[in-house]
C-alpha cells in the first residue's frame, strides 16, 4: 500500500500532504481570534474551595495544580471518563506509531497513523479540556509540526536530486546511508511517511481545536 | 436487449453508487441548512470512494499482500496478478478520504464564521440579512 503511495505515486502524495497543510492553514486564518480579555477570570483553589477573581491576565496562576480556571460553561469532571482515557491514550499513540512504522510491509502508512495520533490528542481534549491538550502541545508547536511534515517530504525529494537522481528517487540515498541497496527504497518511503504522518496529525488537531472553540482556544466542547 | 438488461443487473453496485451520489447532490442543491449541505457533500464523496474501491475488486482475489511473502520463498513462486485485488484505487481513495476530511474542516470553519456573523445557518435567512445590511 505504502509502496504505491510513496513511490509509484510519490508526487501525488506529496501534493496531497500540501493540500492538508493548506487546509490547516486556512482554518487558522479563518477562525483564529486574538482578542485580549479585559474583565479578568475566576479561579478556584481546589483544596479550600475559595474562588478568587484575577483582573490582570499576567498574574494568573499558571502551572499551579491547586488552582482551576472557571469557564462560562463549566462541566464537572467525570472520574470514569478521565481514568479510562488516561489509560487508553498511550496505547492509541503506540498503535498509531506502529501503523506508521509498519506501513511499508502491511496495510498502514502515514495518513492512517497520523489520523490515529491526532485522534488520541482530540480524545484528550474532549475527555479533559482543551487547555490540558494545549498545554501538552502548544499552538506554536502544532503550527511548526504542520510545516515540518511537508518539509521532511520535499526535503527527502530534494536530497535525491542533490545525489544526482530524480526527485523522490529513493535509490540514490544509498550513497549516503550505509544500508543494503535493496532496503533503501523502503527506508526512503518510511521517512516520507513519517513526514506525512506528522502533518496529518498536526492538521487534525488544529482543525479540531479551532472549530470546537471558534478560534478562541479557551474552552472546547 | 436482454444483453443490455443483463449488463445493468450485473453491475448493480455501480447503480447503487449513482443513486447515493444523486442523494448527495440533491442534498447539496436543495437543502436550506448549511450543515445539511455539508452532509450531502460527504455523501457524494463517499459514493465516489465506494465506486473507486469496487473498481479494484476482483472475484476470488485476496488482499494485495503476497501470500507467504513473509515466509521468504515468495521469490520462487510465480505471482498471478489475478489472485490479488488491485491496490491502486484503494490508495487513491485513501488520500481522497484524508483530503475530504481537510475540505470538511475548512467548510466547517467557514460555517462557524457565517454563524458568528449572521447568527443563523439557514440559507434564506442569511440571504435576507445580507439584503438588510
Amino acid at each position: 500500500m505504502t509502496a504505491v503511495l510513496a513511490d509509484y505515486r510519490g508526487y501525488d502524495t506529496m501534493f496531497e500532504t500540501v493540500v492538508i497543510f493548506a487546509a490547516g492553514l486556512a482554518c487558522i486564518l479563518l477562525l483564529r481570534t486574538y482578542i485580549q480579555r479585559t474583565r479578568g477570570r475566576e479561579y478556584r483553589h481546589i483544596p479550600t474551595g475559595i474562588i478568587i477573581h484575577i483582573q490582570d491576565p499576567n498574574k494568573a496562576p499558571k502551572g499551579l495544580r491547586e488552582f482551576e480556571l472557571i469557564d462560562n460553561i463549566w462541566v464537572p469532571h467525570d472520574l470514569i471518563i478521565k481514568t479510562v482515557c488516561r489509560i487508553l491514550i498511550p496505547f492509541i499513540q503506540i498503535f498509531s506509531l506502529y501503523v506508521v512504522m509498519h506501513g511499508d510491509f502491511s496495510p498502514g502508512g502515514g495518513f492512517q497513523g497520523g489520523v490515529i495520533f491526532g485522534a488520541s490528542l482530540i480524545l484528550l481534549a474532549i475527555s479533559f479540556d482543551l487547555r490540558t491538550a494545549l498545554q501538552l502541545v502548544s499552538e506554536k508547536t502544532l503550527g511548526m509540526l504542520c510545516a515540518l511534515g511537508v518539509v521532511i517530504y520535499s526535503g527527502i525529494g530534494c536530497l535525491c536530486i542533490m545525489l544526482s537522481g530524480n526527485f523522490l528517487d529513493y535509490g540514490t540515498l544509498s550513497q549516503i546511508l550505509p544500508v543494503d541497496p535493496n532496503h533503501i527504497r523502503a527506508l526512503g518511503m518510511l521517512g516520507v511517511e513519517i513526514g506525512v504522518g506528522i502533518t496529518v496529525m498536526a492538521v487534525m488537531v488544529v482543525l479540531y481545536i479551532n472549530i470546537a472553540s471558534e478560534g478562541r482556544h479557551h474552552q472546547g466542547l | 436487449m436482454p444483453d443490455l438488461l443483463n449488463e445493468i443487473v450485473h453491475k448493480y453496485n455501480y447503480w447503487l453508487y449513482i443513486i447515493l451520489m444523486m442523494i448527495g447532490l440533491y442534498a447539496m442543491i436543495s437543502k436550506n441548512n448549511l450543515i445539511k449541505k455539508l452532509v450531502g457533500m460527504n455523501i457524494f464523496q463517499t459514493a465516489i470512494i465506494l465506486f473507486f474501491i469496487s473498481i479494484g475488486y476482483k472475484e476470488d482475489a485476496t488482499i494485495p499482500i503476497i501470500v507467504s511473502g513473509h515466509g521468504g520463498d515468495a521469490a520462487h513462486q510465480a505471482i498471478q496478478a489475478a489472485n490479488y485485488i488491485n491496490p491502486l484505487p484503494h490508495v487513491l481513495m485513501l488520500t481522497a478520504i484524508v483530503v475530504s476530511v481537510a475540505t470538511l474542516g475548512v467548510a466547517l470553519a467557514l460555517v462557524v464564521m457565517i454563524y458568528q456573523r449572521y447568527q443563523t445557518l439557514e440559507e434564506d435567512e442569511i440571504r435576507m440579512r445580507v439584503k438588510q445590511l
